[in-house]
């Protein structure tokens, strides 16, 4: 009998049909990988196996754990069976803990609400499981605060408050996504001995492919609320049926065509540039070390190429791209655009643009398109025209009547087509990628890196592409940086980096990050 | 912690002496001369001059800046010119009254606030909630001296159960200073325990969508013991500076209430001394209330690194 059976699930919130008759079984020690993109109904699924819903929801069919009925099971029952039977872990390790309590407490918490224990038995049963998530207690006491640790060790704490008391079932809701690629691969090693150790059955929800392909026994693939197929993992990855996997896997793979030709000119030039940020005071006497962000950067991007620049968070990324923009002052080196100091030649920066990560808060929500397109010429002391704006919305895609529409009336993918938009409007030669496919689902990033791709055929662009995530920069760009520490460790021709690489650090990188093989003979 | 504790410690010096600066030139140093303006167009000029004798005026701004400051520190805040006492005998009088006035209202304010703000954010939406919404609007709205009015008529006039105004004093027993100052506390209490309760509710509304919440929530906490172990001490940050600013106002703010009541506190000696221009006794006690509201917002301080882990290490 499977652990987790879920038959006919149906879900809808006031009215809105959400899921529509979803089924899946998890046995116990099977890996379940359910994957979908944003909105189709894969966290819904398991905040309904929790009865977590939002208000107004409703719910139909049947969620047999064991052998309660959990539809049918009243408050109290529910709130036993979380904790103890179920442990579920969420996908924002940084505010999935409650600030003012330290480790100990959050995982010993779990333990108390549910069994007759002292609290010091409490808190000596959460050492132990904050050992067995790998944060011993010697080097992380149970009287840590949250603020005092990384994203990943913060994700092991939320692990460990789900398997304190050794649950049957195991939901974990994109565990990986907001972490970095070293950090992800351990993680899921983390939760694979887990279930390797206690036989737990794992529903692992995730919107990437390669997250689940390696290590899931059993996937099933969602899309608007339906599971459109499902299936033991190896199978399905050689015999796909439905047109929507096929395209999912597609997605994932996409190599966008880039026929643009790469120039001798230098375009931006970066020279030893460095860049520190002021510390806390800790002591009282002694005056803080400043922090290096940017230590002795140096590098070209040639007229039409595209440059990947890869690392993990805080590695400096984010404050290079800045100080390229001279948005912040640096400490040291030179930075040009066409042979001028951005510092020194305020006009030098017309010739770039930026388009930001978040496609949600990077626009005033209460300007029209037109308006939020045409900002960048503001600085000239000009509005673009009618036709400019309506040119560079069609040139990403959208409509001319577009620009009459607030923000909110578009999806996410969409509004990254603004932001592309508002970059264009004003013909620059470099275009800074700031994470600027991160947050989007892989058809929707399919999308946008081959609108990528044509407008740099078409109008010969300079890409700056910085990212954490290897497989968009080995599909796009021409060169690589690896950046960390705030250095750049390595650089050099995209395949040789990736084939070859000669840094530790940009092995441990590649051999982090996870992978599909491309399947053959897919046609959609 | 200790870099935050004298962070904020300084902080609070370097307040205080701005703000004695600043009243210092208000009242000394802007043209106009403060014995001719204490003793009325009509004054005699030997009368002006032997105030200005008597006030040092004919000495230097620095030295006058200096005696009053070290003069106020050793508690000597000079002789009030219309009551023709020390201010400091004036001021202890007083507070002897504003002080656990404010105390015994902002009490209440918090025993009416923290349960009904709570009740609301818990069943946020329902019909309690939108009671809580209605009423909390009203006691911000009303003015509280008609409210004060009102509870004389109806609590001290027909029921008297509480005196309608005056104040017995402390020789009268605790039992006359409550019957005193229990009427004026509730008048004083009512808005600010309106505002609080809004800013209690809603500062948990937003702590209860926090993901921690859901997190707690999946190990098996009941919405109960998700808002007593979690949401509330989270939502405690906003709160407590309400609160702080609440308490130096019932402090000071409380003039109407006092009027309404005739009772002998800061706020009615302030107004009294501004009207009969007794600027020494202006001065001292402006100073007094500038050093009551700092050391308040210092311990409100004290409170957040308290409540919040991260404020410890910040500094």
């Amino acid at each position: 009998m499977s652990l987790l059976s879920i038959q006919d699930l149906s879900l809808s919130i006031h009215g809105q049909s959400i899921l529509d008759c979803v089924s899946m079984d998890i046995g116990p020690g099977e890996i379940c990988g359910v994957i979908g993109e944003s909105g189709s109904g894969k966290s819904l699924t398991a905040l309904s196996v929790m009865q977590l819903l939002p208000e107004g929801a409703k719910c139909s069919g049947s969620i047999a754990l064991s052998d309660i009925e959990i539809l049918q099971a009243d408050e109290k029952t529910l709130c036993n069976i979380r904790g103890r039977a179920v442990g579920m872990v969420f996908q924002e390790p940084m505010t999935a803990l409650n600030p003012v309590q330290t480790i100990g407490q959050q995982v010993a918490e779990t333990i108390r609400i549910h069994q007759r224990v002292s609290r010091s038995d409490a808190m000596v049963q959460a050492a132990n499981t904050l050992r067995k998530c790998e944060l011993p207690q010697e080097r992380f006491p149970l009287s840590r605060y949250p603020h005092e640790l990384s994203g990943g060790q913060r994700q092991r704490v939320v692990i460990a408050m789900a398997i304190a008391l050794q649950p049957k079932l195991l939901i974990a809701d994109e565990p990986t996504t907001a972490l970095d690629v070293t950090t992800q691969a351990e993680i899921l090693r983390l939760l694979q001995r887990l279930v390797a150790e206690d036989g737990m059955g794992l529903m692992l929800i995730t919107h990437d492919l390669a997250v689940v392909t390696d290590i899931a026994d059993h996937i099933v693939i969602m899309n608007n609320g339906k599971v459109v197929e499902c299936g033991q993992a190896k199978a399905l990855h050689s015999n796909m049926n439905h047109p929507y996997t096929k395209s999912l896997f597609k997605a994932s793979t996409h190599q966008p065509e880039r026929l643009g030709q790469v120039e001798d000119t230098v375009l931006l030039s970066v020279q030893n540039v460095v860049r520190d940020y002021p510390m806390a005071r800790k002591s009282l006497i002694k005056k803080p070390a400043p922090f290096r962000a940017l230590n002795d950067v140096s590098f070209n991007i040639y007229k039409g190429e595209c440059l990947g620049l890869v690392g993990e968070s805080g590695c400096g990324k984010s404050t290079l791209s800045r100080a390229i923009m001279g948005l912040d002052d640096t400490q040291g080196g030179v930075i040009t655009l066409n042979g001028r100091d951005v510092f020194a030649d305020e006009t030098a920066r017309e010739k770039m643009q930026v388009v930001f990560q978040d496609p949600y808060g990077s626009f005033n929500p209460r300007h029209k398109v037109g308006r939020l397109v045409s900002e960048p010429f503001f600085r000239l002391g000009r509005s673009a025209t009618n036709d400019e704006i309506v040119e560079s919305l069609v040139s990403v895609g959208l409509e001319a009547e577009d620009r009459n529409k607030y923000i909110h009336e578009f999806s996410g993918g969409q509004r990254q087509r603004i932001a592309i938009a508002r970059a264009l409007i004003i013909k620059p030669e470099l275009i800074i990628l700031d994470e600027a496919v991160s947050a989007l689902d892989v058809s929707i990033r399919a999308q946008i890196l081959d609108l990528l791709a044509k407008l740099s055929t078409e109008r010969g662009l300079t890409y700056l592409f910085i990212t954490h995530d290897l497989t968009v920069v080995k599909a796009i760009s021409d060169r690589v940086l690896v950046m960390r520490d705030g250095r750049i460790i390595e650089h050099g021709d995209t395949k040789t980096v990736f084939h070859s690489p000669h840094h530790d650090y940009t092995k441990k990188l590649i051999a982090s990050a996870p992978q599909i093989q491309p399947v053959e003979g897919i046609n959609i | 912690m200790l870099p935050y504790l004298i962070k904020r410690l300084g902080s609070l010096i370097v307040s205080l002496f701005v703000a004695s600066l600043v009243i210092f030139a208000c009242i000394e140093i802007v043209p106009g001369d403060p014995a001719s303006f204490m003793l009325g167009v009509n004054a005699q000029p030997d009368t002006v001059n032997a105030l200005r004798e008597e006030l040092g005026l004919n000495t230097s701004h620095t030295q006058r800046y200096v005696s009053w400051i070290s003069g106020l520190l050793k508690g000597d805040l000079g002789t009030s010119y219309t009551y023709r006492s020390p201010v400091s005998d004036i001021v202890a009088d007083r507070l002897q009254v504003s002080v656990p006035l404010a105390l015994y209202a902002l009490t209440l304010t918090i025993l009416i606030a923290f349960p009904v703000g709570v009740l609301a954010a818990a069943w946020r939406g329902s019909a309690v909630d939108l009671f809580v919404m209605g009423a909390t609007q009203l006691g911000i709205a009303v003015p509280n001296f008609w409210f004060a009015i009102l509870m004389v008529i109806v609590f001290a006039i027909n029921l008297g159960w509480f005196s309608a105004g005056g104040f017995p004093g402390w020789d009268a027993g605790i039992l006359a200073v409550i019957k005193a100052l229990t009427l004026p506390a509730v008048a004083l209490a009512l808005p600010q325990a309106s505002i609080l309760a809004r800013v209690m509710r809603s500062s948990l509304l937003d702590t209860l969508s926090e993901d921690y919440i859901r997190s707690a929530r999946a190990k098996g906490l009941s919405r109960r013991q998700v808002m007593w172990r979690h949401a509330l001490r989270n939502a405690m940050i906003p709160v407590l500076t309400i609160i702080g600013l609440q308490f130096s106002f019932l402090l000071a703010g409380a003039i109407i209430i006092e009027n309404v009541f005739f009772l002998p506190g800061l706020g009615r000696l302030v107004f009294q001394a501004i009207t009969q221009r007794d600027l020494i006794v202006v001065e001292s006690v402006v100073m007094l209330l500038v050093f009551a509201v700092v050391l308040v917002n210092f311990l409100v301080d004290l409170a957040y690194a308290w409540v919040d882990p991260r404020l410890r290490e910040r500094s």
